[in-house]
């Protein structure tokens, strides 16, 4: 689950880390009083999206003026921005977050992530921060400063000293880094991040380490113990058929093709996408009901699946482990009934009871075609789809 | 032979009263796995499924001498779990749970890479030795024993290529869901080296999807170290970058980990890749001549 850059910065806050206490303004009139409560003469006034590269789509200003702050939030706010990030549509900006101007003299960048290869949490850092960081990764592997800590022992001091003198930083700025960097580490932990990402960390023309911007993006198998993340998700950040997929345990993510499918478990779903590819179709979702597909739930998958207009056939392929294969064809039929379907229907039914499931569909009046095997399936359902793309 | 588990292996189980403990225990003894009894705390002394239910794990290995243990247990105790067993001296231990935070698993597997226990899983169907020991959620029936290894990081799509073996003939000497979360217990490398090792492999079905980069780390280990044939399939070919499909483990991010470098990989390394998930039989055919 991503956070916002203002809740990211609540939390670095909390943890005593160095951060600029902004207002999150959601309304012009909100963004303009902020700039004379936070006082001073120049502010960096932000949109809220969970998508990097806002400064670049014009997502980012310095105002000098409450009326400037204004101006800016009513241009954003209710508005979508649309970053490299983004889709074509972008993402909805409900907040602007106003903060005091820091003045900057070097920009770093520093960033921990989970490691998969080494099984570590990971922290990086660089003296190239800013936009650029990606391609001095891709470029310049040996830029990027890399501290492992160990799960058993958690970060060191050491650990965060080492980073600072590699960085070139001297003096109580290596005092101040090591702290920083102790303190992202605890509240990594502590709050199961997946990710965490400052860039730029910047050093103040008075000497002083500054996170300018923060990323934070939380394991969702946690979310059952920290209740207070929990409660920071921003569901208009998500696509409004995928939020409600969630709500049925279903794992559905929209793509932009016309055969929509439904399928048990992550890997055959994307197995399956691949293959109606093959076929020369183009996939109009992915959507994964579940190792233990009920009827219940592939009724309501499939009504989502409806819901997409540019659907012109659907693909219903279930391996049955521990699930019955009857049971998934009279949870099609249920829906079919309920909502009317009059877009070809393609299903696949193997494993548990598939003859018993195959009959049930067969017997039933409705538009419903059978597949004998996975290939059949994506033949027919590009075929009924209208052909090759 | 086969690998990891036998007819002989003695297999409790975690979360044993439990309702998925209770379906999928008494599945496993119908297909004739060797269970030797299970763990619910509080319920020490009890019988269910006609074996003995234990409070702790510790318990349950000094009265039964079990080999392996299953875990069914909720997520947010499953971190508990693994190490309540790898601390009881259970050798092999396979969690079927998902969605176990990924910071517990960080914990849960440098404990048990310490103590030297075998873990797989989370999040997987489990391992299963076709005709004589099934652990796990996966369906008994399409199995065949056979010559075929078959190594995989996702669920139904391991049951794909157990029912395409099985429709050609060849069968399984073993099928072992590594799990698609980003911290597995096993890697691909753990389990190819097994059945490179394993006298009833002939050749091996690997199947992997898109994220992390396993798949690359297991092709640089099968071009030096693996004589036997490999078939590949990797999934999520048309799946959009940053978009996280279902499984932890398979979301592409900064160009990282995508199908084609993982299929290129695979290529390089001598091993046949198939791009249809429907080709795993055929290209076993392929290769090996059957």
């Amino acid at each position: 689950m991503n956070l916002h850059e203002y809740q990211a910065k609540q939390l670095f806050a909390e943890y005593g880390l160095p951060v600029s206490l902004g207002i999150a303004a959601d309304t012009a009139k909100a963004a303009g009083e902020a700039t004379t409560e936070l006082g001073g003469s120049k502010w960096v006034v932000k949109a809220q999206v969970h998508a990097g590269g806002r400064g670049k789509a014009g997502g980012v200003a310095l105002v000098e003026s409450a009326k400037e702050a204004e101006e800016f939030a009513a241009k954003w706010l209710g508005n979508n921005l649309v970053t490299y990030q983004t889709d074509a549509n972008g993402q909805p900006v409900n907040k602007i977050l106003v903060e005091p101007c820091i003045d900057i003299k070097e920009e770093l960048y520093l960033g921990a992530v989970v490691d998969r290869a080494s099984r570590r949490i990971v922290f990086m850092a660089s003296i190239e921060g800013g936009v650029e960081i990606e391609k001095v990764a891709a470029e310049t592997p040996e830029k990027i400063l890399k501290a492992t800590i160990d799960p058993m022992i958690g970060a060191t001091a050491y650990q965060g000293r080492d980073l600072a003198f590699r960085l070139g930083l001297s003096g109580d700025l290596v005092k101040q880094f090591t702290q920083l960097f102790l303190g992202l580490a605890k509240l990594f932990v502590e709050l199961d991040l997946s990710l965490l990402e400052i860039n730029p960390l910047v050093v103040t023309d008075s000497g002083n380490i500054h996170c300018l911007d923060g990323k934070i993006n939380v394991d969702g198998n946690a979310l059952y113990r920290l209740p207070k993340l929990k409660s920071m998700h921003d569901p208009s950040q998500e696509d409004e058929r995928e939020a409600k997929a969630a709500e049925w345990d279903l794992n559905y993510v929209a793509l932009d093709g016309n055969i929509g499918c439904m399928v048990n478990g992550a890997g055959l779903a994307m197995g399956t996408m691949d293959i109606v590819k093959l076929y020369g179709g183009s996939p109009a979702n992915f959507l994964d009901v579940g190792g233990g597909a009920t009827k219940e739930r592939v009724s309501e998958a499939f009504k989502l699946i409806l819901s997409d207009r540019s659907v012109s056939a659907v693909l219903v392929n279930i391996f049955g482990g521990i699930v019955r294969c009857d049971l998934i064809a009279e949870g099609v039929l249920g829906a079919v009934e309920d909502v009317g379907v009059d877009v070809p229907v393609v299903v696949r039914l193997e494993g548990n009871n598939a003859e018993i499931g195959k009959e049930v569909l067969e017997k039933s009046s409705l538009n419903i075609i059978t597949a004998n095997s996975l290939a059949d399936a994506a033949e027919r359902v590009v075929e009924a789809a209208g052909g090759m793309k | 032979m086969s690998i990891l588990v036998n007819k002989n292996t003695r297999v409790m189980c975690q979360g044993f009263t439990g309702s998925q403990g209770t379906f999928h225990s008494e599945q496993a003894i119908q297909y004739g796995t060797k269970m030797v009894g299970g763990v619910t705390p509080g319920k020490g002394g009890q019988t269910h499924l006609d074996l003995p239910v234990f409070d702790t794990v510790r318990e349950a290995y000094e009265e039964t001498q079990a080999d392996a243990s299953v875990i069914y247990v909720p997520a947010p105790f499953c971190k508990e779990s693994i190490l309540e067993a790898a601390d009881a001296g259970i050798k092999l231990i396979v969690c079927i749970t998902e969605g176990i935070p990924t910071l517990d698993m960080l914990l849960a597997k440098e404990r048990c890479d310490q103590i030297g226990a075998r873990l797989i899983g989370p999040n997987c169907p489990g391992v299963i030795t076709p005709g004589e020991c099934k652990i796990g959620i996966m369906p008994g029936h399409i199995h065949l024993p056979g010559k075929v290894g078959i190594v995989s990081r996702s669920g139904t799509l391991t049951y794909e290529a157990v029912k395409q073996t099985t429709d050609h003939g060849f069968g399984q000497s073993s099928c072992v869901g590594i799990g698609g979360d980003p911290i597995p217990g096993s890697n691909f490398i753990d389990i190819l080296e097994m059945y490179e090792a394993d006298d009833q492999t002939e050749a091996i079905v690997m199947i992997g999807e898109i994220g992390g980069t396993a798949e690359e780390e297991a092709a640089g280990y099968i071009k030096t170290n693996v004589s036997k044939p490999v078939v590949a399939y990797i999934a999520g070919v048309t799946a959009p970058p940053g978009k996280r499909m279902g499984h932890a483990g398979a979301i592409i991010s900064g160009g990282k980990g995508t199908a084609d470098e993982k299929f290129e990989a695979l290529n390089d390394a001598g091993v046949k890749t198939v791009r249809s998930l429907a080709e795993i039989g055929a290209g076993l055919s392929e290769i090996t001549g059957w």
